[in-house]
C-alpha cells in the first residue's frame, strides 16, 4: 500500500494548492489513481502524456497530476484533444470527460472523434448526474430516476455510451467501474495504448448529488451495487445481447486494430511529399 | 520588411480574397488548419486543404462544426503551432465562447470572419459589415481583442500576416474581419519572397522546467509560451488563474491576471493601431471607411477633389482597438466626416465616441445585401 501511495504522489503536483474538490466517496480519486499507475506500468515519460479536460467535477481532475495538463471547455475536450494530436502525433493525448460533458453537451464530438478514429483515448467517468452544478438530469441518468430537475423522475432514456461509440466506429471500447480498480487499470492501459480512438467508460459513484437521491444510504451502498450489479462480458453467452437479469456488462466490447486517423494522414502527406520531389 | 540582397522571388498572382489570406496564412508559417466549410468563407477552407498536406508536417483538417473548428486549432496553438481557422457569421457566433478561451489562456492565432448578410442564415451570398462588434465583443466576459480588416486582394495577404504577427507577439487571438465583396473579388497581387516579410513568433521560455512560471508578468506583460510536449509541464485552464496557471479566486492574483490581459494589448496600441491615410493633410471632409467600402470611397474622394472638394479619406485597418488617435486628428480638422458602411452604424458608434460632439458624423448604412457606392458616398461629402 505505501508503495502504491508513493507512486500517486510521484506523479501529482506539489506546488498546487490542495485539497482537491473531490467529495468523500466519489469515484474519481480511484479513476485518477488507476490512470497513474497506468501511465507508470506503461513507462510513458510524464512530458509526452497530455491530459485533456472537460468542464465538471472530472474536468477538475487535470490540475492535480503533472502532465501536460489542459482543462478546456464544457464538452469539448476532445476537439482540443483532436488539435493537439494532429499537431504533435508523438503525445499520448488523454480525455477526461463527464456524461454530461461527453454526452450531452459533447455528445456531437464524441460520435465524430470515434468516427474519425483520432488516436485520442476518452475515459468518460459517468456518474450518471450533474454533479459539479448541484445534481441534475444528465443524459446518463437512468430512466425513472430522480435529480434536481427531474424530481418526479426521469422520462428519458439514458445513453448506452459503449453501444453509440462502437455504432460510431470507435475502435477500441471498454467499461469499467471505480469498484472493479484492478480491471481498470488494465482497461486503461491497453486503451491508451491503442492506436486509434479509444473509449473507455468508467462508472463512477456520486453519493453526493446521484445517490442521496436515488435510494443508496451511503457511498459504501454505490459501490456495493457496482460489485452485485455487473457482469464481466467475457462470462456472457453472447457478449451482444443486454443480460435478461439487467446487470450491466463490464470489460472490453470491441478491440480492433485500425490506424488512427493522424497515423492514416500523415503516411498521406508523406505519400504526397515523395512524389512532388 | 528586412531589405535582402539575394534575388526575390516574388510570385504575381491572379487570386481572389479568400485566396489571397490562404497565401498570406502560409506566408507567415501558418502549418494547422481546422475548419467548417461555410460561404462565402470556403475557398480559404480549399486551398489550405491542398496546400498544407504539401508542406512539412502541414496539418488540414475538416472538423463537425465551427465549435469543434476553434477547440482544435486552440489545440494546436497550445501544441505549438501556428493555426488558423475562417467562418462567416453564424459559425463566427458559434466560435464565440472558444475565443474567450483562447484570450483567458493566451493562445496565439487567426480567426477569419468573411462577414455575410444577417443576422441569422440572412443573406450567405451578399456582403454585409455587420459583425464588427460581434468580433469586438462577441464573447462573454470583458477581455481586449485585436479585430484587422482588409479592403483589397492585396491588403487581404498583408493583413493576414500581419494577424499572426500579431498574435504571436502579443499571444492573442486575432481576427480578421472581411466582407463577401473583398473575399470574392479576383484581382492580380505579388506574393512577396519570404524572405521579404518580417515574420514573428512566439516567445518560448529558456529557464528551467522548474522555474517556469506560465503565466508571470513580464515587461510586455505578455509571458513566455512553451508548447505541449517540450518538458514545461504546465496546467492551461479557462478558469481564471494565478501565475502558475493554477486556478484562482484570490481578489489580488485576479485582479493582477485580469489586468495583464488588457495591459499586454493597451500599451502597444502604437504598433497595433493601423490606418491608411489618403488626401487629408488639407480635408475639410473626411471618410472613415473599411473593407470593401474603403474603396468606394476611394473613388468618391477622387470624385470629390476633381470638383473642387477638399475631401479626404481614412481607411481604418485596424478596427479594433479602434485607432482613436487618428480619427480623434479627423475631428478637429474637418468640419463633416462622413462613416459609410454595410451595417446599421456599428463603427460609427466608435466614431462618434471619439468625437464627443466636437464635428459633424454623417453616417451612410445600407443593410440590403448591396455595396455602396462611390456616388452615394460622393453626394454626402458634397
Amino acid at each position: 500500500m505505501a508503495d502504491v501511495t508513493q507512486l500517486i504522489h510521484d506523479y501529482l503536483r506539489h506546488n498546487k494548492k490542495f485539497p482537491h474538490v473531490f467529495c468523500a466517496g466519489c469515484g474519481h480519486g480511484i479513476v485518477l489513481g488507476s490512470l497513474i499507475r497506468s501511465v507508470h506500468a506503461l513507462g510513458l515519460p510524464k512530458d509526452d502524456v497530455v491530459l485533456v479536460a472537460g468542464i465538471g467535477c472530472s474536468g477538475r481532475m487535470a490540475v492535480y497530476v503533472d502532465f501536460n495538463t489542459v482543462h478546456t471547455t464544457h464538452g469539448r475536450a476532445l476537439t482540443f484533444a483532436t488539435g493537439i494530436k494532429m499537431a504533435n502525433p508523438k503525445l499520448k493525448v488523454i480525455c477526461v470527460m463527464g456524461d454530461g460533458d461527453a454526452l450531452s453537451i459533447g455528445g456531437n464530438h464524441l460520435i465524430h472523434a470515434a468516427r474519425r478514429n483520432i488516436g485520442v483515448t476518452a475515459l468518460i467517468l459517468n456518474n450518471h448526474i450533474y454533479g459539479m452544478t448541484g445534481g441534475q438530469c444528465s443524459s446518463a441518468t437512468p430512466q425513472g430516476d430522480i435529480s434536481m430537475t427531474t424530481p418526479f423522475g426521469s422520462l428519458e432514456k439514458a445513453f448506452d455510451i459503449a453501444d453509440m461509440c462502437k455504432a460510431a466506429g470507435a475502435s477500441y471500447v471498454a467499461r469499467g467501474t471505480s469498484f472493479h480498480a484492478i480491471q481498470l487499470d488494465r482497461l486503461i492501459s491497453t486503451a491508451i495504448m491503442h492506436p486509434g480512438f479509444s473509449v473507455v467508460e468508467v462508472f463512477s459513484p456520486c453519493p453526493t448529488q446521484y445517490g442521496r437521491k436515488n435510494k443508496f444510504r451511503n457511498a459504501v451502498d454505490m459501490y456495493k451495487w457496482l460489485k452485485s450489479n455487473t457482469v464481466k462480458v467475457e462470462t456472457l453467452k453472447d457478449p451482444d445481447q443486454k443480460p435478461a437479469d439487467g446487470r450491466i456488462p463490464i470489460g472490453v466490447f470491441r478491440d480492433v486494430e485500425e490506424p488512427g486517423l493522424e497515423e492514416r494522414y500523415f503516411e498521406l502527406q508523406r505519400k504526397l511529399m515523395g512524389q512532388n520531389r | 520588411m528586412s531589405v535582402q540582397r539575394k534575388k526575390r522571388k516574388r510570385r504575381e498572382l491572379f487570386a481572389l480574397g479568400n485566396e489571397a489570406v490562404a497565401e498570406g496564412a502560409l506566408l507567415a508559417g501558418c502549418s494547422f488548419y481546422a475548419g467548417y466549410p461555410i460561404t462565402p468563407s470556403t475557398e480559404i477552407m480549399e486551398v489550405m486543404a491542398n496546400r498544407l498536406p504539401l508542406i512539412e508536417d502541414g496539418v488540414f483538417i475538416q472538423m463537425e462544426d465551427e465549435i469543434a473548428s476553434m477547440g482544435a486549432t486552440i489545440g494546436a496553438s497550445l501544441a505549438g503551432r501556428k493555426a488558423m481557422t475562417a467562418t462567416s457569421g453564424p459559425g463566427f457566433a458559434l466560435m464565440q465562447e472558444h475565443i474567450g478561451y483562447a484570450c483567458m489562456v493566451e493562445a496565439p492565432l487567426v480567426v477569419v470572419n468573411v462577414m455575410r448578410g444577417g443576422p441569422s442564415t440572412g443573406l450567405p451570398t451578399s456582403p454585409a459589415q455587420a459583425d464588427v462588434q460581434m468580433a469586438r465583443w462577441g464573447t462573454h466576459g470583458d477581455h481586449p481583442i485585436i479585430v484587422l480588416s482588409a479592403s483589397n486582394v492585396q491588403e487581404c495577404l498583408e493583413m493576414t500576416v500581419t494577424a499572426f504577427n500579431f498574435a504571436e507577439k502579443y499571444r492573442t487571438p486575432v481576427i480578421l474581419l472581411l466582407d463577401e465583396v473583398t473575399a470574392h473579388t479576383r484581382e492580380k497581387i505579388t506574393v512577396p519572397d519570404p524572405d521579404e516579410v518580417e515574420i514573428l513568433s512566439r516567445v518560448e521560455p529558456t529557464v528551467p522546467p522548474e522555474w517556469f512560471k506560465p503565466y508571470a508578468d513580464t515587461a510586455r506583460g505578455v509571458p513566455a509560451m512553451a508548447p505541449i510536449g517540450s518538458g514545461y509541464r504546465t496546467h492551461v485552464t479557462g478558469l481564471t488563474h494565478d501565475v502558475m496557471g493554477y486556478p484562482t479566486q484570490r481578489p489580488d492574483e485576479v485582479k493582477d491576471a485580469m489586468l495583464r490581459l488588457f495591459r499586454k494589448i493597451d500599451q502597444y496600441y502604437g504598433d497595433i493601431q493601423m490606418a491608411d491615410e489618403y488626401m487629408l493633410d488639407d480635408a475639410e471632409v473626411a471618410v472613415v471607411a473599411y473593407g470593401s467600402v474603403a474603396r468606394s470611397a476611394h473613388l468618391a474622394v477622387e470624385q470629390a477633389r476633381e470638383r473642387g472638394a477638399k475631401a479626404g479619406l481614412l481607411t481604418l485597418k485596424t478596427l479594433f482597438p479602434f485607432p482613436r488617435p487618428a480619427v480623434e486628428r479627423l475631428t478637429h480638422r474637418c468640419h463633416t466626416v462622413v462613416v459609410p458602411e454595410m451595417n446599421m452604424g456599428q463603427m460609427s458608434r466608435e466614431v462618434k465616441r471619439v468625437n464627443n460632439g466636437r464635428t459633424k458624423v454623417r453616417t451612410i448604412n445600407r443593410v440590403d445585401g448591396q455595396i455602396i457606392t462611390p456616388s452615394e458616398i460622393l453626394k454626402a461629402i458634397l
